[in-house]
């Protein structure tokens, strides 16, 4: 079941990196834990630590971004690795929304699968909000996903674009697979005529 | 107008298209892991659901198993509870596990078509993004998060909106001494790293007919790394002879069957691709990634860029890679010295790739400097070396000789590389702390990376003297 998003008004806080892969959102080595929550302690956690202690150098530790909703990134943001864990982790830190100029294609996926809105805009307007939220301390934006906008209490204001079928998911919080299995009959039907060339023994050995 | 091989694969496997979501895909084969089934599992369980097609399910433990002596226990405690998970859900769940007692197991990707079960025409998916590695058989495959893996294993479907295409022509030949590895490194070099973000690409071209079939997989594997949903290569002879006679390939009459369906996987004479781009492989020379992607590479001949030589809307990134990684700008590629060398990965990890970094190491040592090791991808790509021989050109070469697994590509496991440290691999992903927190990371063919290890530097390998075995020496 997808976590319902419909609005959200929250700081933003920027992250002027491109290229942002998986790895650096959550390395590896809390990779091998078997739950789905818990991960924000571990965000970017190479970038953010230094022998266990907070970085000063790190944007996210400055105090005036602590407890932002909204992350602000640049181009191919997600790229690398398909872990789900990046977005568990984003989730979990609690970040709900990425606004970039582009997204690595698995993980745009992920993000609406955990109730998170990845929101592409233009370089244009990236900068421009790289530019505000620099400059003006505590700087909000309100992000609507019904109407699709993302606007600031002053001058910012832009529409994005999302599929419809992604918009509902989001807005009713909808049970993919219940959905899926609700065609379960044109899957059985499916199976009688399509051919699968392999054949494996059953269990494990 | 006429369809691409891509359309065909997607349209045969549409289970239902309604206007109000993307259609439902049916999956021929779905391969997991213990890093991103687990939650997927405990998703089923909460939900009351089952696994629909257990038969069209293969399980494999590979990223975060040790590759040092099996019969020594695990010492991460993390590490031994995830690979337990997945031998209770495989068995609660009656789904086919290569576990590592089995002699078939290893990394998922090179296992399966190993064993026959990757095919031409099926989809395939997998929790991890280098399953783009199976479109070399003409199949379209693709990683997925752990929320599709369990849709996957609930419904044996998944919900994919039709991706564009994109048609790379690969023309010319590919000069003496480079490999398929060269060959993708410089075309995402040349494209840049998130070029296919959207796109299916078909590689097509006189150059990819002539690969192997596991150099067509290296070219796959790193479609992901141009951001590509999937890669795919037409089907022929070279496709079928690696399959028949596999364990888990059709046989007799079945074979028949099935080759005369595979025969009509190819790109319609007439269809349109979104996109097309044509390479010319002439000119390429071995290659050496400089920063911390895979699109920041240059061939050896090269010097490491300065940051004036980018272009414009590079030269942010290339400067965070350059001072991550710790090289100077105009450094010629041969004076950068190495700490380790790794060759194995979903990328660089099969017998042709193991003969090939065997061949330059034959007769000499590793430089003292330089701590190296090879991890074969499978248990059978392990013991087809040691019938070869190949293991003993290594180990008496001073090379650590592993048991499969994914080893140091991710350093999920104890083979990391520590921090500050340099090292040669032929792995697919240069990222910063990939291979371990503030490991520096050169990605090279299987060639270079054996060449680099005797010599202590990297080197260019299409100079390099070959010697027989026997008279082992230094460099």
């Amino acid at each position: 079941m997808v976590k319902p998003f419909t609005s959200l008004t929250g700081t933003v806080a920027p992250l002027d990196v491109d290229n942002v892969d998986t790895d650096a959102i959550i390395p590896k080595q809390f990779l091998k834990r078997t739950e789905r929550t818990g991960y924000g302690q571990f965000l970017f956690y190479d970038w953010r630590f230094e022998d266990g202690e907070e970085r000063q150098d790190f944007v996210l530790n400055e105090p005036r971004y602590k407890g932002s909703s909204i992350l602000l990134g640049r181009k191919n943001f997600g790229c690398g690795s398909s872990r789900e864990h990046a977005p568990w982790t984003l989730a979990d830190y609690g970040f709900q929304v990425i606004i970039a100029p582009s997204f690595a294609d698995i993980f745009y996926n992920n993000c609406f699968k955990n109730g998170m809105l990845p929101i592409v805009l233009s370089e244009d307007q990236i900068n421009q909000l790289f530019q505000l939220v620099t400059t003006k301390s505590g700087y909000e934006v309100t992000v609507d996903l019904e109407n699709q906008t993302v606007t600031d209490s002053h001058e910012f204001q832009a529409h994005f674009e999302v599929t419809p079928y992604r918009k509902r998911l989001l807005l009713k919080g909808l049970d993919e697979i219940g959905s899926t299995l609700e065609h379960q009959s044109k899957i059985d039907s499916f199976e009688d005529r399509h051919r699968i060339y392999y054949k494996l023994e059953h269990g494990s050995i | 107008m006429g369809k691409t091989l891509y359309d065909k694969i997607y349209d045969k496997h549409v289970v239902y298209s309604g206007e109000d979501q993307p259609s439902i895909l049916y999956i021929d084969l779905h391969l997991i892991h213990e890093v991103t089934s687990p939650q997927a599992f405990e998703g089923l369980r909460l939900n009351n659901r089952h696994v629909r097609r257990p038969d069209l399910t293969v399980a494999t433990m590979d990223h975060s198993i040790p590759t040092t002596d099996r019969s020594i226990p695990f010492r991460d405690d993390v590490a031994k509870k995830q690979v337990r998970t997945l031998e209770e859900n495989c068995h609660d769940f009656g789904i086919r596990l290569f576990d590592l007692t089995s002699e078939h197991q290893g990394i998922v990707h090179v296992i399966a078509p190993e064993l026959g079960i990757t095919q031409p025409g099926q989809t395939i998916v997998c929790g991890d993004s280098h399953t783009s590695t199976h479109g070399a058989f003409g199949a379209l495959a693709f990683g997925i998060g752990t929320s599709e893996v369990e849709h996957v294993l609930a419904t044996q479907t998944l919900k994919q909106d039709k991706a564009k295409t994109l048609a790379i022509n690969i023309e010319g030949e590919l000069p003496k001494g480079t490999s398929a590895k060269d060959l993708i490194l410089s075309l995402i070099g040349k494209l840049g790293h998130d070029f296919a973000t959207g796109y299916v690409i078909e590689y097509r071209g006189e150059v990819i007919r002539h690969l192997t079939m596991e150099e067509r997989m290296t070219v796959c594997n790193m479609s992901i790394e141009m951001g590509a949903r999937a890669g795919l290569i037409q089907p022929d002879d070279v496709t079928f002879n690696y399959i028949k006679n596999k364990k888990y390939a059709p046989k007799d009459e079945l074979w028949d069957d099935a080759l005369i369906e595979w025969r009509s996987l190819y790109t319609d004479d007439d269809a349109v691709f979104d996109k097309t781009v044509d390479f010319d492989v002439s000119v390429v020379v071995p290659q050496v990634t400089w920063g911390t992607n895979p699109g920041q590479v240059a061939g050896i001949t090269d010097v490491v860029p300065s940051i004036d030589s980018l272009p414009f809307d590079q030269r942010k990134a290339g400067e965070k890679s350059l001072q991550y990684m710790g090289v100077s700008s105009n450094t010629p590629f041969e004076e950068v010295k190495l700490d380790k060398v790794f060759i194995g990965s979903c990328t660089n990890s099969r017998i042709e790739d193991l003969r090939k970094a065997a061949k330059i190491v034959s007769g000499y040592k590793v430089a003292d400097s330089v701590t190296a090791l090879v991890v074969p991808g499978s248990q059978r790509v392990k013991r087809q070396a040691e019938e070869e021989g190949i293991d003993q050109i290594f180990i008496k070469a001073g090379f650590d000789w592993r048991e499969s697994g994914c080893s140091m590509c991710l350093g999920m496991n104890e083979d990391i590389v520590l921090e500050g440290e340099r090292c040669a691999s032929t792995s697919n992903r240069n990222f910063e702390g990939r291979q371990g927190k503030g490991a520096r990371t050169h990605l090279v063919s299987p060639e270079m990376a054996a060449a680099a290890a005797i010599t202590g530097h990297f080197v260019d390998v299409r100079n390099w003297v070959t010697r027989e075995r026997e008279e082992v020496r230094s460099w």
